[in-house]
């Protein structure tokens, strides 16, 4: 017998303080294995955001930093342009990066720093204990949206990587899911790209990465993965909206 | 002789379910024991039908479970 | 090396890149645009990283970023930016990242106006944003200071792992002087073990404000709060001029403090025997310095263009053992020698309110 899945050398031993089926879970470890079969743990610097993923600098084992509400893309700016050898990524929840930090995403985005950023939207704010996100659901109820939200009262949930993807400046944009394991696997592959493009100097790549807050959401881990094929899925498209290697037929 | 093998840090686990669900032969159920944490932690009830196919492990957002596998043909 | 004629703002950013700085992240706003104007015409032909952010809230993250990875790095701006940087500044402060920031101060509150001021001087040494956090904060009061300050605001950064500011403002940053830059002006660039470079052969280096567990946080705040002692009993710094034989001793730091100068040689010429004490940290404070010169026969003026904030530590260094009086301008305007010589007569004529 040979040994075909362990935890990745990337994770630190630190039980995640995650809510039962939280994917936060799944994503950090895919952002480990990235690291581990790129062979890049000692180059790396992440950085940590607000949010449920504030403890990401626990759970890492690389150097991490722990950015203010919103402000990963720019410290992690800060820290690409004096370490350009260093591999640098965010690590950044849905009200981090699409409210509060959406100037900072967009920025770097269009000056296509280069560094790697892993989205996690959940539609909600997690944290906090359950209010709305920019991300949440129209008709989606939360703490603070609870007779579900309305586009009259509080507009419509943002889509990042489409967004993004009008700017000139990023490299790879792509959404992927972890509502069950082809998609898991998917998502893996995705987030190994967006490191490749960073050591391949190629610029700005964030993969957005639909996940589930079960406790929050109101159902059970299982069920929350469908929530996210049935009613995320469809209004947040999977698929690649960005890929300069594409072009270059890569 | 079953194909594959899982390992469970029983310590790790929090009850979730989500390794359940995606196994496809059924080798996994939420078990009786529980961990320090207060959870029932995950048992493999039908070990012989594992196939070591990682499902179970790739789902887990705790990486409770280790998996080995007979002839490492995938992955 | 020769003596050149430089403005104020030139002359800071030249001694900082002297310094081995390595990156400077701003955004623009006056009057402090001399600056990044300088830095992105310098910085990156020698060695360093110039960057326009997006915001100040961005660009005093991208030093936070920096600091922490062990780059030399600094930022300048204005008042109502320092306003927006001061969450990023309090985090800074938390995770003991050395930086200098620049604060060029014009008046306010609110947007204000562009004309130079000292109204930012209670954010500047009581912290500024959220948390019990001090900085180091420096005021230069001549070119040659703008330069030289500079170079030590890096050096104490490093050494006390702490954000240093200097508080500047439009006059000094515009006015031209001769300076001359020291060639051993900085301290050998300490080794900075727990910077963020990659865990090459090592544990991971972590860079966290996040104190989640009260009593550890306390720990942690004693711990902090020690250093700034040890901070205090080092590095304060000031000038005195004729103070041994004053009867009245003007107080003021940076453009005010060249006006009370002039207000105190003025005095002089006319026999009054008036002496200046120039604080050149503001914080730390040079309290146990003004606690020696104070009694009850002598009396202390505050120079300020303020509505008066210096003169509350003024106070609480004399402790009720002298008098302490004001003379201010407010609103850009910059009190004349005149203005603080008419307040002397009125202390020395016992006719002062």
């Amino acid at each position: 017998m040979q040994t075909v899945f362990q935890k990745p050398e990337a994770l630190t031993d630190v039980q995640m303080h995650y809510c039962p089926g939280c994917t936060h879970g799944i994503i950090h470890r895919l952002v480990a294995e990235a690291i581990d079969s790129l062979g890049i743990r000692e180059q790396a610097i992440g950085v940590a955001s607000v949010g449920c993923s504030v403890f990401a600098y626990d759970y890492f084992n690389c150097d991490m930093q722990q950015a203010a509400h919103g402000r990963a893309p720019a410290v992690a700016t800060g820290i690409k342009r004096v370490r350009p050898d260093n591999i640098v990524f965010t690590y950044q929840g849905d009200g981090d990066l699409a409210s509060i930090g959406m100037a900072e995403i967009v920025h770097a985005a269009a000056r296509s720093e280069n560094i790697t950023v892993i989205f996690v939207n959940n539609a909600i704010y997690g944290m906090t204990s359950g209010q709305m996100a920019p991300t949440t659901l129209l008709g989606q109820k939360t703490a603070t949206s609870p007779r579900g939200r309305t586009a009259e009262e509080m507009g419509y949930p943002i889509k990042m990587c489409e967004l993004l993807a009008t700017l000139e400046g990023p490299a790879y944009l792509t959404r992927v899911s972890t509502h069950d394991s082809r998609h898991v696997l998917q998502a893996g592959r995705a987030i190994k790209k967006a490191f490749e493009m960073q050591q391949q100097k190629k610029g700005f790549a964030l993969v957005e990465v639909l996940s589930t807050c079960s406790v929050n959401w109101g159902m059970t881990p299982v069920d929350a993965l469908k929530w996210v094929e049935q009613n995320m899925v469809p209004y947040y498209p999977l698929g690649v909206y960005k890929d300069v290697t594409a072009k270059e037929g890569n | 002789m079953p194909r594959g093998e899982v390992i469970i840090n029983s310590e790790l686990c929090k009850e979730c379910s989500l390794c359940v669900a995606a196994c496809p032969q059924d080798v996994l159920a939420i078990g009786k024991t529980i961990n320090s944490k207060g959870y029932h932690a995950v048992e493999a009830v039908a070990p012989e039908r594992c196939t070591g196919c990682t499902l179970c492990a790739v789902m887990c957002p705790d990486v409770v479970l280790t998996i080995k596998r007979r002839s490492p043909e995938r992955k | 090396m020769a003596r050149i004629l430089m403005k104020g703002n030139e002359a800071l950013s030249e001694a900082a890149i002297r310094a081995g700085l390595k990156a400077f992240y701003g955004y623009p706003i006056t009057p402090q645009n001399e600056i990044p104007a300088y830095m992105a015409e310098h910085l990156p032909l020698r060695g360093g990283v110039y960057l326009q952010a997006e915001s100040e809230v961005a660009a005093i993250n991208m030093v936070y970023g920096a600091a922490g990875a062990g780059a030399r790095v600094m930022t300048s701006s204005s008042s109502p930016g320092i306003s927006l940087k001061q969450e990023g500044i309090s985090y800074i402060a938390a995770a003991q990242l050395p930086c200098v920031i620049v604060n060029v101060v014009r008046n306010g509150p609110g947007l204000g106006g562009i004309q130079p001021a000292q109204g930012d001087y209670f954010q500047a040494v009581k912290g500024g944003g959220h948390g019990d956090y001090r900085l180091i904060v420096l005021a230069p009061g001549n070119v040659q200071e703008m330069a030289d300050l500079t170079t030590l605001a890096f050096d104490l950064a490093d050494k006390w792992r702490n954000p240093v500011m200097i508080l500047s403002d439009g006059i000094l940053g515009q006015m031209m002087e001769p300076v001359e830059f020291s060639e051993n002006g900085t301290l050998q660039q300490l080794e900075k073990p727990w910077a963020t470079t990659g865990a090459v052969g090592r544990k991971p280096n972590i860079v966290n404000t996040l104190d989640i567990i009260a009593d550890k946080a306390e720990k942690n705040m004693q711990a902090l709060l020690a250093k700034y002692d040890r901070i205090k009993a080092e590095e304060a710094r000031w000038q005195e001029v004729g103070t041994e034989d004053a009867d009245v001793i003007l107080v003021g730091y940076g453009t005010s403090g060249r006006v009370a100068r002039s207000a105190m040689e003025m005095a002089r010429r006319q026999g009054l025997k008036v002496g200046l004490f120039r604080p050149i940290t503001l914080w730390p404070f040079p309290e146990k310095r003004l606690q020696e010169l104070a009694k009850s026969e002598r009396t202390f003026l505050a120079v300020e263009m303020s509505a008066g904030q210096m003169i509350e530590d003024v106070r609480l260094a004399v402790n009720g053992v002298s008098p302490v009086y004001l003379s201010n301008r407010l609103g850009g305007m910059v009190p004349t020698p005149e203005d603080v010589l008419a307040k002397i007569h009125e202390i020395v004529e016992g006719r002062v309110s």
